[in-house]
């Protein structure tokens, strides 16, 4: 013997009742080729790069979950900023790719960089009809800079 | 122009275009209407590019994409039933129409059993149902078709109960003459007669009773363990695509008209509407009856796109211990009431 259920109608009828106000309400739908959608604050779009802080540490090419950061770096000798001082090394990037057919917008990589050469925009439209130009490279993922919004205000 | 009319063949050539006209058009404006309220219950749009403004084409342009799909057969199915079995559930939809009146003369044959031939032809589908599900020669669509044979044999039971107790207070079971039965005044104010229909005459358990058997005799949500997507993938349905799947799709929302055609002749009065005069019946009628139609239709279209699927044994507890009983009981009242008034 089933255990019997409880009487069922008034959850049907406040189901009913719901689907009908729902019906005539207006639906929150954007219509995206005609109207944008306006992003979130911090929405995750595109990732861009900033190649001046970048010094090729690789941790986030290391914390990537889909290994879809490509990083090539080389040392350069960089001559010594004090008459008398000793040369210092210095990284240099001469590959940096991110692969957006691989890349699932956890964002790990823009967290963990120690020095905020990663950055988020809103920027989504840069779909491509074939998936090796997802492949953006350092030219293009600095091309994004200009549209990284400002960084909301600190809390006091 | 009234001897033109009379000649058998262009009545019978005149009603069998007007029947499949308004069927299929039907067919199509309910498919229409189920993707745009279902959308907007769901806080969506729907449909809305196709044919420039509010997606009108929608039901054209996927008949035609089905049109163009090649009509797959599996390898060890039975062609020939295979093939047969969309054409069975069709023909069964659209038979019940021929007894439906759209007014007092526009009937496509007003039978002295239309009542009795109409149950007969419409449990038609359920062998159509079996067809393809037999001879799909896949696991899918044999236990689809037989789950649908299963409930739609519990179901047809409280279905023609509830219409058994129609038949008792109209004393007949011609729809025009159940039609014209509820037509005829119950009382009278002040000189105007009120007729009621049978839904407000006592039989409003009757009615429940009907819709939900004819619900689940579409086998739509709640009742669409047939179907259940997610375990049978789509049922008896499974295999078939092109054509033969699009005569299934038609068919059953050509079945939801038909079903609410048939709850709408025998409980809300059909093509007679109080205030319309027995004279204008023949052009009001239709109007009066699609109306009463798309208000049923909506309901069950509201019905699926609110409610959850019910279990098997779910759904066959609700027909045999509940409708079945409540149906009779029904007949006995509706009977005690039609003896003693």
């Amino acid at each position: 013997m089933t255990k019997r259920i409880a009487f069922p109608f008034p959850g049907l009828g406040q189901g009913m009742w719901l689907t009908l106000k729902t019906m005539f309400k207006k639906a929150p739908v954007t219509m995206y080729p005609q109207e944008q959608e306006i992003p979130v604050p911090r929405a995750r779009g595109v990732i861009s790069l900033d190649v001046d802080n970048c010094t090729v540490c690789m941790l986030c090419a290391r914390e990537c979950p889909d290994w879809c950061i490509y990083i090539e770096g080389h040392k350069e000798e960089q001559p010594p900023s004090k008459p008398g001082g000793r040369p210092r090394a210095r990284a240099t990037l001469d590959r940096f790719d991110i692969d957006y057919s691989l890349c699932m917008y956890c964002g790990i990589c823009v967290e963990v960089c120690p020095f905020d050469a990663l950055h988020w925009s809103p920027e989504y439209e840069y779909s491509e009809d074939n998936v090796e130009s997802l492949l953006h490279d350092k030219d293009r993922l600095t091309e994004w800079l200009a549209t990284v919004p400002e960084p909301p205000a600190l809390e006091s | 122009m009234m001897d033109f009319l009379d000649g058998f063949w262009i009545q019978l050539i005149l009603k069998v275009v007007g029947i499949l006209l308004v069927v299929l058009t039907g067919a199509l404006v309910v498919i229409y209407a189920e993707l745009k309220i279902g959308s907007h219950m769901q806080s969506r749009i729907g449909p809305y590019y196709a044919g420039g403004r509010y997606g009108w084409a929608q039901p054209l342009a996927d008949g035609l994409k089905f049109l163009q799909k090649e009509d797959l057969a599996p390898d060890g199915a039975d062609r020939a039933v295979y093939g047969f079995a969309p054409y069975v559930v069709m023909m069964s939809t659209i038979a019940v129409f021929v007894v439906v009146p759209f007014g007092p003369d526009l009937v496509g044959s007003n039978l002295d059993i239309g009542a009795f031939y109409l149950l007969a032809i419409s449990s038609l589908s359920v062998l159509g149902i079996l067809m393809a599900g037999w001879s799909s020669a896949n696991k899918y669509s044999l236990m689809g078709g037989l789950r649908a044979a299963a409930q739609l044999i519990a179901y047809e039971l409280p279905l023609v109960l509830a219409v058994v107790a129609v038949v008792v207070q109209a004393g007949t079971m011609s729809l025009n003459g159940i039609v014209e039965a509820q037509a005829q005044p119950v009382f009278s104010i002040g000189g105007f007669d009120v007729a009621l229909p049978y839904v407000i005459q006592g039989q409003i358990l009757g009615f429940g009773i009907f819709m939900i058997a004819a619900v689940a005799e579409l086998s739509r949500i709640p009742f669409d363990m047939p179907i259940a997507e997610s375990e049978l993938t789509m049922g008896y349905l499974t295999e078939y695509s092109g054509i033969r799947f699009t005569m299934f799709f038609l068919g059953e929302y050509a079945s939801m008209i038909g079903l609410s055609a048939i709850a709408a002749t025998l409980y809300l009065g059909g093509y007679a509407a109080p205030g319309i005069p027995e004279s204008l019946g023949n052009f009001a009628g239709p109007g009066v009856l699609l109306l009463k139609i798309a208000v049923l239709v909506f309901v069950i279209i509201w019905i699926r796109w609110t409610w959850p699927r019910l279990r098997e044994d779910q759904l066959q507890r609700l027909a045999w211990t509940w409708l079945i009983p409540l149906a009779l009981l029904n007949i006995g009242l509706v009977s005690i009431f039609k003896v003693v008034f």
